[in-house]
């Protein structure tokens, strides 16, 4: 139940932000077309955890500026190297092991290797992702597993 | 005040496009396709994420302001998974990467 509460405000807000009209009208229609959005999507059986993970909400506060640091950082360093003319890449490919438990944290883990720059998750397994690194300074900083227990963390126990 | 926030943006914009180059120049520069999609990822996180910054500062305490912060979200979430999907897709259909270890061979035999 909370989570189709939470959807449908989620997709009100949203039409009133796209909308930026405050007309009776307009709030009116953007309120009877997040219900029939919702409607739908229970009809479906898509309203859950797994697409609406409103249960991971305050942590979020927590990984996100520790992942926008690190892919400032690495952002850079690739800069650096790029800019570099003797071009210093050591490319690497590395099975990197995966702790999390739920879908939702595997993938938290996989999209964040993507993000940061000079790590890429080529495949995903069970309890594995293969990476492929573009230094082996970087593939050696995945392996080290920080970010692994950060997203675990995240993830929360349940 | 407006004058600082001008300076603040416009270093941020500055800064992003400058990224933006440096992520191109890279794409041209790497040797084979993985590296590449790694220099193309400095483009859509910092390039991409600095100019929206920027943009962000000059649209002030607007509802503009939300729609960029939308649209900084949307990236966080599809630029991985298409970078993901692309580099699925090429490993699947057997492209190769240039390895460091392979690399060392073929230019020191």
């Amino acid at each position: 139940m909370s989570y189709i509460i939470s959807l449908t405000l989620t997709l009100f807000a949203f039409w009133l932000l796209l909308s930026g009209l405050f007309t009776p009208f307009l709030i009116g229609s953007g309120l009877c077309s997040a219900l029939a959005a919702v409607f739908v999507a229970r009809r479906m059986d898509v309203v859950d955890r797994e697409s609406h993970p409103i249960h991971l909400g305050a942590r979020v506060l927590a990984y996100w500026p520790w992942l926008f640091k690190e892919i400032v950082k690495s952002a850079w360093d690739v800069s650096r190297i790029i800019v570099n003319p003797r071009l210093p890449i050591s490319p690497t490919l590395i099975r990197v092991k995966t702790t999390q438990k739920t879908a939702v944290g595997v993938v938290t883990y996989a999209n964040s290797i993507t993000l940061t720059p000079g790590t890429i998750s080529v495949d995903v397994k069970q309890g594995e992702i293969l990476v492929h690194a573009l230094t082996c300074e970087g593939a050696a900083g995945l392996q080290s597993g920080e970010m692994d227990r950060r997203v675990t963390r995240f993830e929360g126990a349940d | 005040m407006t004058a600082i926030v001008d300076i603040a943006s416009w270093a941020c914009l500055v800064c992003g496009g400058i990224f933006c180059v440096i992520g191109t120049l890279g794409l041209v520069r790497m040797p084979d396709f993985f590296t590449r999609m790694h220099a193309a990822s400095v483009t859509d996180t910092l390039g991409a994420g600095l100019i929206l910054a920027g943009l962000v500062m000059q649209a002030g305490f607007t509802l503009i302001a939300v729609k960029l912060l939308i649209i900084g979200l949307l990236i966080l979430f599809t630029s991985p998974t298409a970078t993901h999907a692309l580099a699925k897709a090429a490993f699947v259909r057997g492209v190769k990467p240039v390895l460091a270890a392979n690399r060392s061979e073929s230019s020191n035999p």
